[in-house]
Protein backbone atom coordinates (compact mmCIF):
# COMPACT_ATOMS: atom_id res chain seq x y z
CA UNK A 1 0.00 0.00 0.00
CA UNK A 2 1.63 3.65 -0.90
CA UNK A 3 1.28 5.52 2.13
CA UNK A 4 -0.09 9.20 1.57
CA UNK A 5 2.39 12.00 1.97
CA UNK A 6 2.71 14.07 5.47
CA UNK A 7 -0.06 16.76 5.21
CA UNK A 8 1.65 19.60 5.25
CA UNK A 9 0.03 22.34 3.68
CA UNK A 10 -2.93 23.40 6.28
CA UNK A 11 -2.78 27.50 4.11
CA UNK A 12 -4.06 25.18 1.45
CA UNK A 13 -7.33 23.23 3.12
CA UNK A 14 -7.86 21.53 5.89
CA UNK A 15 -8.97 17.81 6.78
CA UNK A 16 -13.29 18.64 7.63
CA UNK A 17 -12.95 17.50 11.56
CA UNK A 18 -14.78 14.67 12.35
CA UNK A 19 -16.88 16.05 14.97
CA UNK A 20 -17.92 18.60 12.48
CA UNK A 21 -19.10 15.92 9.54
CA UNK A 22 -21.05 14.33 12.78
CA UNK A 23 -23.11 16.98 13.16
CA UNK A 24 -23.54 17.55 9.28
CA UNK A 25 -24.67 13.76 8.23
CA UNK A 26 -28.61 14.11 9.43
CA UNK A 27 -29.12 16.93 6.92
CA UNK A 28 -27.90 15.04 4.53
CA UNK A 29 -30.77 12.08 4.99
CA UNK A 30 -33.56 12.68 7.30
CA UNK A 31 -33.52 16.67 7.99
CA UNK A 32 -33.41 16.96 4.24
CA UNK A 33 -35.74 20.06 4.44
CA UNK A 34 -35.50 23.30 2.56
CA UNK A 35 -34.67 25.73 5.42
CA UNK A 36 -36.71 28.69 3.28
CA UNK A 37 -39.95 26.01 3.54
CA UNK A 38 -42.58 27.85 5.97
CA UNK A 39 -45.21 25.92 5.96
CA UNK A 40 -43.79 22.04 7.17
CA UNK A 41 -41.92 20.93 9.86
CA UNK A 42 -38.70 19.93 7.34
CA UNK A 43 -38.68 23.29 6.55
CA UNK A 44 -38.99 24.81 10.48
CA UNK A 45 -36.50 22.05 11.48
CA UNK A 46 -33.61 22.76 8.50
CA UNK A 47 -34.06 26.66 9.31
CA UNK A 48 -33.72 26.25 12.97
CA UNK A 49 -29.92 23.87 12.02
CA UNK A 50 -28.96 27.13 9.48
CA UNK A 51 -29.82 29.73 12.50
CA UNK A 52 -27.92 27.99 14.73
CA UNK A 53 -24.76 27.62 12.57
CA UNK A 54 -25.35 31.49 12.04
CA UNK A 55 -25.10 32.35 15.94
CA UNK A 56 -22.15 30.17 16.05
CA UNK A 57 -20.46 31.63 13.29
CA UNK A 58 -21.86 35.35 14.48
CA UNK A 59 -20.35 34.42 17.99
CA UNK A 60 -16.71 33.50 16.71
CA UNK A 61 -16.41 37.05 15.35
CA UNK A 62 -18.44 39.15 17.64
CA UNK A 63 -21.19 39.69 15.85
CA UNK A 64 -24.55 39.56 15.67
CA UNK A 65 -26.42 36.69 13.81
CA UNK A 66 -28.47 39.03 11.60
CA UNK A 67 -25.16 40.69 10.23
CA UNK A 68 -23.80 37.11 9.19
CA UNK A 69 -24.70 35.40 5.59
CA UNK A 70 -24.09 32.57 3.87
CA UNK A 71 -21.74 32.16 0.93
CA UNK A 72 -20.17 29.76 -0.86
CA UNK A 73 -16.83 30.17 0.17
CA UNK A 74 -14.36 33.31 1.21
CA UNK A 75 -13.95 33.95 -2.99
CA UNK A 76 -17.80 34.59 -3.38
CA UNK A 77 -17.92 36.96 -0.01
CA UNK A 78 -15.07 38.60 -1.29
CA UNK A 79 -16.08 39.41 -4.69
CA UNK A 80 -19.64 39.88 -2.54
CA UNK A 81 -17.99 42.89 -0.72
CA UNK A 82 -16.01 44.42 -3.07
CA UNK A 83 -18.39 44.74 -6.26
CA UNK A 84 -21.57 45.21 -3.69
CA UNK A 85 -20.17 47.88 -2.02
CA UNK A 86 -18.59 49.35 -4.61
CA UNK A 87 -21.59 49.10 -6.97
CA UNK A 88 -24.27 50.37 -4.56
CA UNK A 89 -22.73 53.70 -3.53
CA UNK A 90 -20.70 54.59 -6.90
CA UNK A 91 -22.97 57.82 -7.82
CA UNK A 92 -21.14 59.75 -4.35
CA UNK A 93 -17.81 57.69 -4.21
CA UNK A 94 -15.78 55.58 -6.42
CA UNK A 95 -12.53 54.55 -5.17
CA UNK A 96 -11.54 51.35 -3.77
CA UNK A 97 -8.37 50.79 -0.93
CA UNK A 98 -6.37 47.54 -1.39
CA UNK A 99 -3.12 45.99 -1.08
CA UNK A 100 -1.06 44.42 -3.36
CA UNK A 101 -0.48 40.75 -1.06
CA UNK A 102 -4.52 40.44 -0.99
CA UNK A 103 -5.38 37.26 -2.56
CA UNK A 104 -5.89 36.69 -5.90
CA UNK A 105 -9.77 37.00 -5.51
CA UNK A 106 -9.60 40.31 -4.13
CA UNK A 107 -7.10 42.17 -6.36
CA UNK A 108 -9.11 40.15 -9.31
CA UNK A 109 -12.34 41.61 -8.05
CA UNK A 110 -10.67 44.89 -7.76
CA UNK A 111 -9.40 44.48 -11.72
CA UNK A 112 -12.88 43.98 -12.58
CA UNK A 113 -14.07 47.33 -10.86
CA UNK A 114 -11.25 49.22 -12.29
CA UNK A 115 -13.06 48.06 -16.01
CA UNK A 116 -15.63 49.32 -14.65
CA UNK A 117 -14.71 52.54 -14.35
CA UNK A 118 -13.52 52.69 -10.49
CA UNK A 119 -10.04 53.87 -9.40
CA UNK A 120 -8.23 51.29 -7.00
CA UNK A 121 -5.33 52.32 -5.08
CA UNK A 122 -3.05 48.83 -4.26
CA UNK A 123 -0.94 49.60 -1.40
CA UNK A 124 2.36 48.12 -0.96
CA UNK A 125 4.19 46.14 1.97
CA UNK A 126 6.92 46.74 3.96
CA UNK A 127 9.45 44.20 3.89
CA UNK A 128 8.21 42.11 6.39
CA UNK A 129 4.71 42.12 4.25
CA UNK A 130 2.67 44.32 6.62
CA UNK A 131 1.15 47.75 5.49
CA UNK A 132 1.96 51.17 6.42
CA UNK A 133 -0.63 52.75 8.37
CA UNK A 134 0.43 56.53 7.25
CA UNK A 135 0.15 55.02 3.09
CA UNK A 136 -3.08 54.16 4.17
CA UNK A 137 -4.15 57.26 5.47
CA UNK A 138 -2.91 59.02 2.53
CA UNK A 139 -4.58 57.47 0.60
CA UNK A 140 -8.08 58.00 1.46
CA UNK A 141 -10.37 60.44 0.09
CA UNK A 142 -13.92 61.51 0.24
CA UNK A 143 -14.16 59.69 -2.94
CA UNK A 144 -13.54 56.34 -1.37
CA UNK A 145 -16.19 54.06 -0.42
CA UNK A 146 -14.12 50.73 1.04
CA UNK A 147 -10.98 49.40 2.40
CA UNK A 148 -10.57 45.86 1.59
CA UNK A 149 -6.85 44.07 3.55
CA UNK A 150 -6.79 40.71 4.59
CA UNK A 151 -6.59 39.86 8.07
CA UNK A 152 -3.83 36.81 7.91
CA UNK A 153 -1.78 36.49 4.20
CA UNK A 154 -2.01 32.98 3.00
CA UNK A 155 1.50 32.44 1.74
CA UNK A 156 3.33 34.23 4.47
CA UNK A 157 1.20 34.28 7.48
CA UNK A 158 1.48 37.70 8.47
CA UNK A 159 -1.06 39.76 10.53
CA UNK A 160 -2.28 42.88 9.38
CA UNK A 161 -3.16 45.62 12.21
CA UNK A 162 -6.64 45.33 11.82
CA UNK A 163 -7.53 47.45 15.18
CA UNK A 164 -5.34 50.59 14.07
CA UNK A 165 -6.88 49.68 10.01
CA UNK A 166 -10.14 49.51 11.36
CA UNK A 167 -9.77 52.65 13.60
CA UNK A 168 -8.28 55.07 10.43
CA UNK A 169 -11.44 53.68 8.13
CA UNK A 170 -14.37 54.75 10.86
CA UNK A 171 -12.54 57.84 12.02
CA UNK A 172 -12.70 58.72 7.80
CA UNK A 173 -15.95 57.17 7.08
CA UNK A 174 -14.80 54.50 5.03
CA UNK A 175 -15.93 50.94 5.15
CA UNK A 176 -13.47 48.38 6.27
CA UNK A 177 -13.64 44.96 4.60
CA UNK A 178 -11.05 42.14 5.55
CA UNK A 179 -10.72 38.92 4.09
CA UNK A 180 -10.59 36.62 7.05
CA UNK A 181 -10.42 33.13 5.67
CA UNK A 182 -6.88 32.16 7.24
CA UNK A 183 -7.35 34.02 9.78
CA UNK A 184 -10.54 32.61 11.95
CA UNK A 185 -9.48 30.27 14.56
CA UNK A 186 -5.92 31.54 14.66
CA UNK A 187 -6.24 35.17 16.29
CA UNK A 188 -9.43 36.55 17.47
CA UNK A 189 -10.91 38.66 15.65
CA UNK A 190 -13.79 41.08 16.86
CA UNK A 191 -15.79 43.02 14.39
CA UNK A 192 -16.41 45.45 17.45
CA UNK A 193 -13.16 46.06 18.81
CA UNK A 194 -11.48 45.80 15.10
CA UNK A 195 -14.19 47.83 13.53
CA UNK A 196 -14.65 45.60 10.81
CA UNK A 197 -17.87 46.60 8.63
CA UNK A 198 -17.24 43.49 6.34
CA UNK A 199 -15.25 40.02 6.79
CA UNK A 200 -15.10 37.12 4.72
CA UNK A 201 -14.35 33.47 5.86
CA UNK A 202 -14.38 30.82 4.27
CA UNK A 203 -15.31 26.99 6.24
CA UNK A 204 -12.71 24.34 4.50
CA UNK A 205 -10.08 26.92 6.21
CA UNK A 206 -11.19 26.27 9.43
CA UNK A 207 -11.63 21.89 9.71
CA UNK A 208 -15.46 22.92 7.89
CA UNK A 209 -16.10 21.49 4.80
CA UNK A 210 -15.50 23.01 1.15
CA UNK A 211 -18.34 24.79 -0.41
CA UNK A 212 -19.63 27.34 1.97
CA UNK A 213 -18.16 30.52 3.84
CA UNK A 214 -19.89 33.46 5.03
CA UNK A 215 -19.74 37.23 4.65
CA UNK A 216 -20.37 39.50 7.82
CA UNK A 217 -22.02 42.55 6.47
CA UNK A 218 -22.44 45.58 9.15
CA UNK A 219 -25.85 46.34 10.47
CA UNK A 220 -25.10 49.99 12.72
CA UNK A 221 -23.73 52.20 11.22
CA UNK A 222 -25.54 50.24 7.93
CA UNK A 223 -23.37 48.73 5.30
CA UNK A 224 -25.86 48.41 2.26
CA UNK A 225 -24.17 46.63 -1.43
CA UNK A 226 -25.72 45.30 -4.25
CA UNK A 227 -26.08 41.23 -4.75
CA UNK A 228 -24.25 39.26 -7.09
CA UNK A 229 -26.92 36.62 -7.37
CA UNK A 230 -30.63 37.57 -7.76
CA UNK A 231 -33.94 35.26 -7.19
CA UNK A 232 -35.62 34.68 -4.22
CA UNK A 233 -33.95 37.03 -1.70
CA UNK A 234 -32.69 35.05 0.63
CA UNK A 235 -30.27 36.04 3.30
CA UNK A 236 -31.55 39.39 3.18
CA UNK A 237 -31.70 39.27 -0.35
CA UNK A 238 -27.63 40.22 -0.46
CA UNK A 239 -27.42 36.48 -1.65
CA UNK A 240 -30.26 34.41 -3.43
CA UNK A 241 -30.32 30.38 -3.33
CA UNK A 242 -31.31 27.55 -1.14
CA UNK A 243 -29.04 27.04 1.24
CA UNK A 244 -26.97 23.68 1.99
CA UNK A 245 -27.99 22.66 5.34
CA UNK A 246 -25.38 20.23 6.03
CA UNK A 247 -22.59 22.45 4.81
CA UNK A 248 -24.00 25.78 7.02
CA UNK A 249 -24.08 23.38 10.04
CA UNK A 250 -20.62 22.02 8.86
CA UNK A 251 -19.45 25.62 8.92
CA UNK A 252 -20.95 26.61 12.00
CA UNK A 253 -19.62 23.60 14.20
CA UNK A 254 -16.03 24.63 12.67
CA UNK A 255 -16.76 27.99 13.98
CA UNK A 256 -17.96 26.75 17.46
CA UNK A 257 -14.93 24.30 18.08
CA UNK A 258 -12.16 26.52 16.29
CA UNK A 259 -13.31 29.15 19.10
CA UNK A 260 -13.19 27.10 22.24
CA UNK A 261 -10.10 25.40 20.77
CA UNK A 262 -7.67 28.05 19.37
CA UNK A 263 -5.85 29.22 22.18
CA UNK A 264 -4.58 25.69 22.90
CA UNK A 265 -4.28 24.91 19.91
CA UNK A 266 -1.99 28.19 19.00
CA UNK A 267 0.66 27.06 21.71
CA UNK A 268 0.70 23.73 20.39
CA UNK A 269 1.04 24.55 17.29
CA UNK A 270 3.72 27.18 18.50
CA UNK A 271 5.99 24.78 19.71
CA UNK A 272 5.83 22.63 16.61
CA UNK A 273 6.41 25.33 14.36
CA UNK A 274 9.68 26.14 16.71
CA UNK A 275 10.67 22.91 16.95
CA UNK A 276 11.22 22.90 13.22
CA UNK A 277 12.16 25.57 12.74
CA UNK A 278 15.19 25.35 15.09
CA UNK A 279 15.60 22.17 13.79
CA UNK A 280 16.01 23.44 10.29
CA UNK A 281 18.05 26.34 11.00
CA UNK A 282 20.80 24.51 12.78
CA UNK A 283 21.56 22.25 10.12
CA UNK A 284 21.44 24.78 7.43
CA UNK A 285 23.10 27.63 6.37
CA UNK A 286 21.64 30.61 4.52
CA UNK A 287 17.56 29.27 5.06
CA UNK A 288 15.96 32.83 4.86
CA UNK A 289 12.23 33.35 6.68
CA UNK A 290 9.84 35.62 4.35
CA UNK A 291 7.06 37.50 5.61
CA UNK A 292 7.02 39.33 9.52
CA UNK A 293 8.65 36.38 11.97
CA UNK A 294 6.45 37.80 15.04
CA UNK A 295 3.76 39.01 13.52
CA UNK A 296 2.52 35.97 12.22
CA UNK A 297 0.10 32.58 12.78
CA UNK A 298 2.13 30.09 14.55
CA UNK A 299 0.85 27.40 12.03
CA UNK A 300 2.85 29.07 8.92
CA UNK A 301 6.59 29.02 7.90
CA UNK A 302 7.37 30.62 4.62
CA UNK A 303 11.22 29.74 4.01
CA UNK A 304 13.91 30.68 0.86
CA UNK A 305 16.45 28.15 0.84
CA UNK A 306 18.63 30.07 -0.79
CA UNK A 307 20.19 28.29 -4.17
CA UNK A 308 17.80 25.27 -3.92
CA UNK A 309 15.06 25.79 -6.82
CA UNK A 310 11.39 25.11 -4.92
CA UNK A 311 9.92 22.99 -7.25
CA UNK A 312 13.08 20.94 -7.67
CA UNK A 313 13.26 20.45 -3.68
CA UNK A 314 9.47 19.64 -3.95
CA UNK A 315 10.15 16.45 -5.95
CA UNK A 316 12.90 15.26 -3.20
CA UNK A 317 10.17 15.69 -0.45
CA UNK A 318 7.46 13.68 -2.17
CA UNK A 319 6.11 12.64 1.47
CA UNK A 320 5.37 15.86 2.16
CA UNK A 321 2.58 18.04 1.18
CA UNK A 322 3.93 21.19 0.88
CA UNK A 323 3.65 24.13 -1.75
CA UNK A 324 6.03 26.81 -3.23
CA UNK A 325 6.81 29.95 -4.18
CA UNK A 326 8.53 28.79 -7.27
CA UNK A 327 7.41 30.07 -10.29
CA UNK A 328 7.05 26.20 -12.02
CA UNK A 329 4.04 24.75 -9.80
CA UNK A 330 1.68 27.28 -11.28
CA UNK A 331 1.17 27.74 -14.99
CA UNK A 332 2.22 31.61 -15.33
CA UNK A 333 5.84 30.65 -14.57
CA UNK A 334 6.12 33.72 -12.54
CA UNK A 335 7.36 33.52 -9.40
CA UNK A 336 5.42 34.07 -6.37
CA UNK A 337 3.83 37.66 -6.38
CA UNK A 338 3.23 38.13 -2.58
CA UNK A 339 7.06 37.34 -1.87
CA UNK A 340 7.74 40.08 -4.89
CA UNK A 341 5.93 42.09 -3.05
CA UNK A 342 7.91 41.96 0.02
CA UNK A 343 10.59 42.80 -2.12
CA UNK A 344 11.92 39.21 -1.94
CA UNK A 345 14.45 38.89 -5.24
CA UNK A 346 13.01 36.64 -7.85
CA UNK A 347 15.86 34.37 -7.62
CA UNK A 348 15.02 33.76 -3.76
CA UNK A 349 10.89 33.91 -4.68
CA UNK A 350 12.11 30.37 -6.37
CA UNK A 351 13.49 29.13 -3.09
CA UNK A 352 10.70 28.92 -1.68
CA UNK A 353 8.65 27.15 0.44
CA UNK A 354 5.21 27.30 2.31
CA UNK A 355 4.96 24.89 5.20
CA UNK A 356 2.19 25.09 6.79
CA UNK A 357 1.19 22.83 10.06
CA UNK A 358 -2.39 22.45 11.73
CA UNK A 359 -4.67 20.71 14.16
CA UNK A 360 -3.92 16.74 13.18
CA UNK A 361 -0.03 17.86 12.77
CA UNK A 362 1.71 15.36 15.14
CA UNK A 363 5.34 15.91 16.31
CA UNK A 364 6.57 13.18 14.40
CA UNK A 365 5.53 14.24 11.79
CA UNK A 366 7.35 17.59 12.20
CA UNK A 367 10.89 15.72 13.30
CA UNK A 368 10.11 13.85 10.15
CA UNK A 369 9.78 16.71 7.53
CA UNK A 370 12.27 18.73 9.19
CA UNK A 371 15.17 15.77 8.62
CA UNK A 372 13.89 14.75 5.39
CA UNK A 373 14.20 18.57 4.19
CA UNK A 374 17.54 19.32 5.71
CA UNK A 375 18.88 15.87 3.71
CA UNK A 376 17.57 16.99 0.22
CA UNK A 377 18.40 20.41 0.60
CA UNK A 378 22.20 19.36 1.58
CA UNK A 379 21.72 17.14 -1.48
CA UNK A 380 20.48 19.46 -4.26
CA UNK A 381 23.41 22.14 -2.52
CA UNK A 382 25.81 19.94 -3.65
CA UNK A 383 24.09 19.28 -6.94
CA UNK A 384 23.59 23.44 -7.44
CA UNK A 385 26.36 25.74 -9.35
CA UNK A 386 24.29 28.59 -7.68
CA UNK A 387 25.82 26.80 -3.93
CA UNK A 388 29.19 26.02 -5.78
CA UNK A 389 29.61 29.83 -6.62
CA UNK A 390 28.57 31.19 -3.63
CA UNK A 391 30.83 28.90 -1.83
CA UNK A 392 33.70 30.39 -3.70
CA UNK A 393 33.13 33.84 -2.79
CA UNK A 394 31.37 34.28 -6.65
CA UNK A 395 28.59 37.21 -6.70
CA UNK A 396 25.63 36.16 -8.15
CA UNK A 397 24.84 38.87 -8.80
CA UNK A 398 27.62 40.26 -10.49
CA UNK A 399 27.23 37.71 -13.12
CA UNK A 400 25.74 38.31 -16.98
CA UNK A 401 22.90 36.08 -16.93
CA UNK A 402 20.52 35.05 -19.67
CA UNK A 403 17.45 35.61 -19.14
CA UNK A 404 15.02 33.24 -20.99
CA UNK B 1 2.26 17.21 -11.87
CA UNK B 2 3.27 14.03 -12.47
CA UNK B 3 7.08 12.88 -13.95
CA UNK B 4 7.82 10.60 -15.99
CA UNK B 5 9.82 7.62 -14.72
CA UNK B 6 13.12 8.53 -16.48
CA UNK B 7 13.15 12.12 -14.90
CA UNK B 8 12.49 10.37 -11.34
CA UNK B 9 15.16 8.14 -12.27
CA UNK B 10 17.90 10.73 -13.10
CA UNK B 11 16.47 13.22 -10.47
CA UNK B 12 17.51 10.51 -7.82
CA UNK B 13 20.27 8.90 -8.99
CA UNK B 14 22.02 11.77 -11.51
CA UNK B 15 25.08 10.81 -13.19
CA UNK B 16 27.98 12.70 -13.24
CA UNK B 17 27.19 15.31 -10.93
CA UNK B 18 30.58 17.89 -9.96
CA UNK B 19 32.89 19.45 -11.38
CA UNK B 20 36.19 19.87 -13.63
CA UNK B 21 38.73 21.95 -13.45
CA UNK B 22 37.88 25.21 -15.20
CA UNK B 23 41.31 26.42 -15.78
CA UNK B 24 42.37 23.00 -17.57
CA UNK B 25 42.91 23.54 -21.28
CA UNK B 26 41.09 20.22 -22.22
CA UNK B 27 38.26 21.48 -20.12
CA UNK B 28 35.10 23.42 -21.54
CA UNK B 29 32.53 25.09 -19.58
CA UNK B 30 29.10 26.11 -19.94
CA UNK B 31 26.93 28.43 -18.02
CA UNK B 32 23.58 28.69 -18.96
CA UNK B 33 20.11 29.93 -17.62
CA UNK B 34 19.44 32.55 -14.91
CA UNK B 35 18.61 32.26 -11.37
CA UNK B 36 15.93 34.74 -11.95
CA UNK B 37 14.08 32.28 -14.23
CA UNK B 38 14.37 29.64 -12.20
CA UNK B 39 17.54 27.42 -13.62
CA UNK B 40 20.81 27.77 -14.08
CA UNK B 41 22.82 24.75 -15.52
CA UNK B 42 26.31 24.02 -15.61
CA UNK B 43 27.98 21.66 -17.91
CA UNK B 44 31.64 20.98 -18.15
CA UNK B 45 33.46 18.88 -20.37
CA UNK B 46 36.95 17.08 -20.59
CA UNK B 47 38.31 16.49 -24.70
CA UNK B 48 41.05 14.33 -25.67
CA UNK B 49 43.21 14.74 -28.08
CA UNK B 50 41.04 13.66 -30.67
CA UNK B 51 38.35 15.54 -29.84
CA UNK B 52 36.20 13.02 -28.29
CA UNK B 53 34.71 13.82 -25.20
CA UNK B 54 36.70 11.99 -22.27
CA UNK B 55 34.40 13.19 -19.32
CA UNK B 56 31.68 15.52 -18.42
CA UNK B 57 30.11 16.80 -15.12
CA UNK B 58 27.13 18.69 -14.54
CA UNK B 59 25.93 20.50 -11.73
CA UNK B 60 21.84 22.21 -12.10
CA UNK B 61 19.75 24.89 -10.15
CA UNK B 62 16.40 24.02 -11.33
CA UNK B 63 13.37 21.77 -10.94
CA UNK B 64 13.26 17.68 -11.45
CA UNK B 65 13.47 18.10 -15.15
CA UNK B 66 16.28 20.34 -15.60
CA UNK B 67 18.64 18.25 -13.31
CA UNK B 68 17.43 15.40 -15.50
CA UNK B 69 18.24 16.73 -18.45
CA UNK B 70 21.18 18.00 -17.64
CA UNK B 71 22.20 14.20 -15.89
CA UNK B 72 21.03 12.47 -19.16
CA UNK B 73 23.27 14.66 -21.40
CA UNK B 74 26.37 14.36 -19.47
CA UNK B 75 25.82 10.58 -20.48
CA UNK B 76 24.62 11.04 -24.02
CA UNK B 77 27.99 13.03 -24.52
CA UNK B 78 30.32 11.09 -22.84
CA UNK B 79 32.31 9.50 -25.82
CA UNK B 80 30.81 11.32 -28.59
CA UNK B 81 33.27 13.74 -30.64
CA UNK B 82 32.44 17.43 -29.91
CA UNK B 83 31.30 17.11 -33.53
CA UNK B 84 28.72 14.65 -32.33
CA UNK B 85 27.65 16.12 -29.51
CA UNK B 86 26.72 19.11 -30.99
CA UNK B 87 24.23 18.40 -32.97
CA UNK B 88 21.91 16.74 -30.28
CA UNK B 89 18.48 18.57 -30.54
CA UNK B 90 16.40 19.59 -27.24
CA UNK B 91 13.66 17.74 -29.27
CA UNK B 92 15.39 14.42 -28.16
CA UNK B 93 16.07 15.43 -24.85
CA UNK B 94 12.64 15.91 -24.00
CA UNK B 95 11.22 13.08 -26.36
CA UNK B 96 13.44 10.65 -24.30
CA UNK B 97 12.51 12.09 -20.73
CA UNK B 98 8.94 12.52 -22.00
CA UNK B 99 8.79 16.32 -21.06
CA UNK B 100 5.49 18.07 -20.25
CA UNK B 101 4.70 20.61 -22.77
CA UNK B 102 5.58 23.04 -19.68
CA UNK B 103 8.77 21.33 -19.41
CA UNK B 104 10.40 21.54 -22.78
CA UNK B 105 12.93 24.72 -21.87
CA UNK B 106 14.32 22.35 -19.63
CA UNK B 107 15.59 20.57 -22.57
CA UNK B 108 16.31 23.54 -24.74
CA UNK B 109 18.54 24.69 -22.02
CA UNK B 110 20.57 21.81 -21.56
CA UNK B 111 21.15 21.95 -26.01
CA UNK B 112 22.07 25.09 -24.98
CA UNK B 113 24.43 23.99 -21.86
CA UNK B 114 26.39 21.43 -24.52
CA UNK B 115 26.87 24.48 -27.21
CA UNK B 116 28.19 26.62 -24.68
CA UNK B 117 30.53 23.97 -23.17
CA UNK B 118 31.90 23.49 -26.36
CA UNK B 119 32.08 26.75 -27.62
CA UNK B 120 34.16 27.54 -24.43
CA UNK B 121 36.57 24.75 -24.92
CA UNK B 122 36.65 25.76 -28.82
CA UNK B 123 37.50 29.32 -27.89
CA UNK B 124 40.12 27.84 -25.61
CA UNK B 125 41.61 26.44 -28.67
CA UNK B 126 41.98 28.88 -31.56
CA UNK B 127 44.78 30.87 -30.47
CA UNK B 128 45.81 30.89 -34.03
Amino acid sequence: MVTRPIYLDYQSTTPCDPRVLETMIPYFTEEFGNPHSRSHAYGWRAEEAVETARVQIAKIINADPREVIFTSGATESNNLALKGVAHFYKAKKDHIITCVTEHKCVLDSCRHLEQDGFKVTYLPVEKNGIIDLNRLKDAITDRTSIVSIMAVNNEIGVIQPLTEIGKICREAGVFFHTDAAQAIGKIPMDVEAMNIDLLSLSSHKIYGPKGVGALYVRRKPRVRLVSLIDGGGQERGMRSGTLSTPLCVGLGMACEIAGQEMVAENLTLLALRDRFYKKITSKLEEVYINGDFDKRIPGNLNLSFAHVEGEGLMMGIKELAVSSGSACTSASLEPSYVLRALGVKVEMAHTSLRIGFGRFTTQEEVEYAAEKIITEVLRLRDMSPLWEMSRQGIDIESIQWAEH
Amino acid sequence: MAYSEKVIDHYENPRNVGSLDAADDAVGTGLVGAPACGDVMKLQIKVNDQGVIEDAKFKTFGCGSAIASSSLVTEWIKGKTIDEASIIKNTEIAQHLSLPPVKIHCSMLAEDAIRAAIQDYKQKHSTV
